[in-house]
């Protein structure tokens, strides 16, 4: 599909060559900036597409986010790299908005902006305690297994802890316990970091909580992840079954909603599964439910050194189904550890000149316009700029998510492009877009990294990897991506 | 787990291969394909790498503009097809003839028909949701395997007879099958769709 529609893309292009193209740079390379491109190159066949990301490498979370042993939800970047080699498309990598160049200047420099840099920091607690040694944020781990640059030198303390507690139930959750539980040597015939391998290979985690505030019918994951933790090999699954009993509300949301069914059921039946089989080296994953984080335990020898969690224990409170919340009883129990990861969400980081809201941690917007302020009925929007992805919505849903979201934000913007065209001088004005872009890099003495030097990246990752059995082995410093990439 | 789904696809395969029609002994012989591809990979070592050079294999075939051929016609015998109606997101149909052993997924690709397919095929997403418009033919095909509900429980719009395009093979019986590709974006804005946590 993507050929014909390339070739179509392609003939258009020509019949309607416009002397003045309009220039759109896209920020972000993830799914939710990929699916931008794409749909703005469908839908604009004079349209200049500009994707720029802080890293050097493309693709965002389903290079740094997709668990390595999900092959399978990878294949996407085979789509991305037909949209990111469109002729009317470029990837301008190791670009930092903010510090290479500014929000206010890329505006200056082309007709529409489209923010779509994610969620690149962590919803926080706010208990005491939590930026003790031994804490991380799941994303954090999660970047150090996907060897993320920026994680590289995270070194989660593995060997110095039988017990790890997971904060949070959703499909994060789900992914880094099975990471810390899965017999790693099927880890090692995926594109793992090595040096999360090694730490893997290494750990002494034997035992793994995952802690939820709410019941298993409000469990965040999907089936799918629940599915393929269930079934790692020699893994002992506990579940209480006091805390499967489902109250009338419950019963609602179950026969509401097909996925909340279907993930309740598979946690009924992993807890009616019966006592563990005896053997070596068993390791164990306990799904905790109604429990709600108090402060973290310091270690008595080692001060500032998590030793535990305090949690609260909760009910369910609230009547309307899909919006019961818990709320503490005044009861606490201690769960010890040395490490907790803390996968409660993602957030996403403000940068200047761009209105934010920090409650919802994302760029207000309508239909992916960004708003600059509401009062009463006058609502004032960011002229050509726009959001997509977990900047517009949230850090929720999945990789197609983003192919909805793209498509409400391209539609938005086709809208306002013909608006413009056919009322004001907009039509005539012409911006340097790209090359713009490329004269204000030089002047910084920044120096970006084409896709044809990704793409020298993708091949040396390959080629150390076929020699370890893997689809790739990463680059994960800084310093190796630009050197391979420059070179 | 890869292996552990290649060989639910394996068995899902084998079952379609005996399943009592005697479509793979006399006709289309195309189905060899993609099936033997996946039972030769089985007794492998390294299941994550030969998935996905099984992938690599299928997205050739899925991009591949080379003709009616499609590298299915080894034998040279006479290629049965169904007629198959998508009824696009516009509401405008397309009729296409779709033969026998190939998936819908792969059919829509071949005819220019927007359908994504993001993991190509592999069961990793659901983005070639498609919804079967007549209970009888929904009735024809197989019950999905677990993997295509879980990818089900997260495609837009899902209706009581929702498949993926790409577990959906054609088959004699599925002559005249009506499939619509749901109009994403209204449940999107509208109809406030919550997504569920990556």
């Amino acid at each position: 599909m993507a050929l014909f529609r390339a070739r179509a893309l392609f003939c258009r292009c020509f019949s309607t060559s416009a002397s003045h193209p309009t220039h759109i740079c896209v920020v972000g390379s993830g799914p939710a900036g990929f699916y931008t491109a794409e749909k703005l190159l469908k839908a604009l066949p004079n349209a200049q597409v500009d994707i720029i990301d802080r890293l050097p490498t493309p693709f965002g979370l389903v290079r740094s986010g997709v668990a390595p042993d999900h092959p399978e939800t990878k294949i996407v970047v085979n789509q991305f790299t037909r949209v990111a080699q469109h002729q009317r498309c470029s990837f301008f990598g190791n670009i930092k908005l903010g510090s290479s160049i500014s929000l206010s200047d890329l505006r200056e420099l082309y007709h529409t902006v489209v923010l779509a840099y994610g969620a690149e920091s962590d919803r926080s607690l706010k208990i005491p305690g939590e930026d003790w040694y031994g804490i991380h944020s799941a994303r954090e781990f999660v970047w150090w297994y996907n060897g993320h640059p920026d994680c590289r030198n995270l070194n989660p303390g593995l060997k110095t802890t039988d017990t790890a507690v997971i904060l949070g139930q959703g499909n994060v959750a789900l992914d880094v316990a099975r990471i810390l539980l899965r017999p790693t040597s099927e880890l090692g015939s995926t594109d793992i970091a090595s040096h999360a391998l090694e730490a893997l290979q290494e750990s002494s985690i034997r035992k793994v909580l995952l802690v939820g505030r709410r019941g298993p019918v409000q469990a965040a994951c999907t089936a799918k992840e629940l599915r393929e933790v269930l079934g790692i090999k020699n893994l002992h699954i506990h579940i209480r079954e006091a805390d499967l009993l489902k109250s009338p509300t419950d019963e609602e949301e179950v026969k509401n909603s097909r996925i909340q069914r279907r993930v309740y059921e598979l946690l009924a039946k992993a807890a009616a599964s019966g006592p563990p089989h005896s053997g070596t080296g068993l390791r164990e994953l306990h799904f905790v439910f109604f429990r709600k984080p108090e402060e973290f335990l310091s270690s008595v020898d080692e001060k500032d050194h998590v030793a535990g969690v305090r949690f609260e224990k909760t009910v369910l409170e609230g009547s309307s189904p899909g919006k019961q919340i818990a709320r503490g009883t005044g009861e606490f129990e201690d769960l010890d550890c040395q490490m907790v990861l803390k996968s409660i969400g993602y957030k996403s980081v403000p940068i200047d000149g761009l209105p934010f809201d920090h409650q919802k941690g994302i760029v207000p917007n309508i239909r992916g316009r960004v708003v600059s302020y509401i009062s009463g009925d006058a609502i004032q929007l960011e002229e050509g700029l726009y959001v997509c992805g977990w900047l517009k919505r949230g850090p929720t849903g999945i990789i197609a998510t983003n192919l909805y979201c793209a498509q409400e934000t391209v539609a938005s913007i086709c809208e306002d492009l013909d608006k413009t065209a056919s009322g004001s001088s907009f039509s005539s004005s012409s911006k340097p877009g790209r090359e713009g872009l490329i004269h204000a890099l030089d002047d910084q003495n920044v120096r970006f990294v084409p896709f044809s030097a990704w793409e020298k990246i993708d091949s040396v990752e390959k080629r150390l990897g076929s020699l370890k059995n893997k689809p790739r082995e990463k680059l994960t410093t800084w310093e190796e991506l630009l050197k391979v990439a420059m070179e | 787990m890869s292996l552990f789904k290649l060989s639910r696809n394996g068995v899902r395969m084998l079952k379609e291969l005996f399943i009592g029609n005697s479509l793979l002994v006399t006709k289309a012989s195309h189905v060899r394909g993609p099936f033997f591809k996946y039972l030769r990979t089985l007794p492998q070592p390294q299941p994550q790498v030969q998935v996905l050079q099984g992938f690599k294999w299928q997205e050739q075939r899925l991009y591949s503009t080379s003709g009616p051929q499609n590298g299915c016609n080894e034998e040279n015998e006479p290629k049965e097809t169904i007629s198959v109606t998508f009824v696009l997101k516009d509401g405008e149909e397309q009729q296409i003839e779709v033969p026998v052993g190939m998936s819908m997924l792969e059919a829509a690709h071949q005819n220019d028909i927007e359908l994504e397919g993001a993991c190509e095929g592999s069961l990793a997403c659901s983005t070639c949701h498609v919804i079967v418009m007549d209970m009888d033919y929904y009735n024809k095909i197989e019950e999905p395997v677990d993997e295509e509900n879980d990818m089900l429980d997260l495609a837009f719009g899902l209706t009581e007879t929702s498949r993926l395009g790409c577990q959906v093979i054609a088959k004699p019986e599925l002559d005249g099958i009506r499939l619509a590709i749901p109009a994403a974006t209204r449940n999107f804005a509208v109809d406030g769709f919550t997504p569920k946590p990556h």
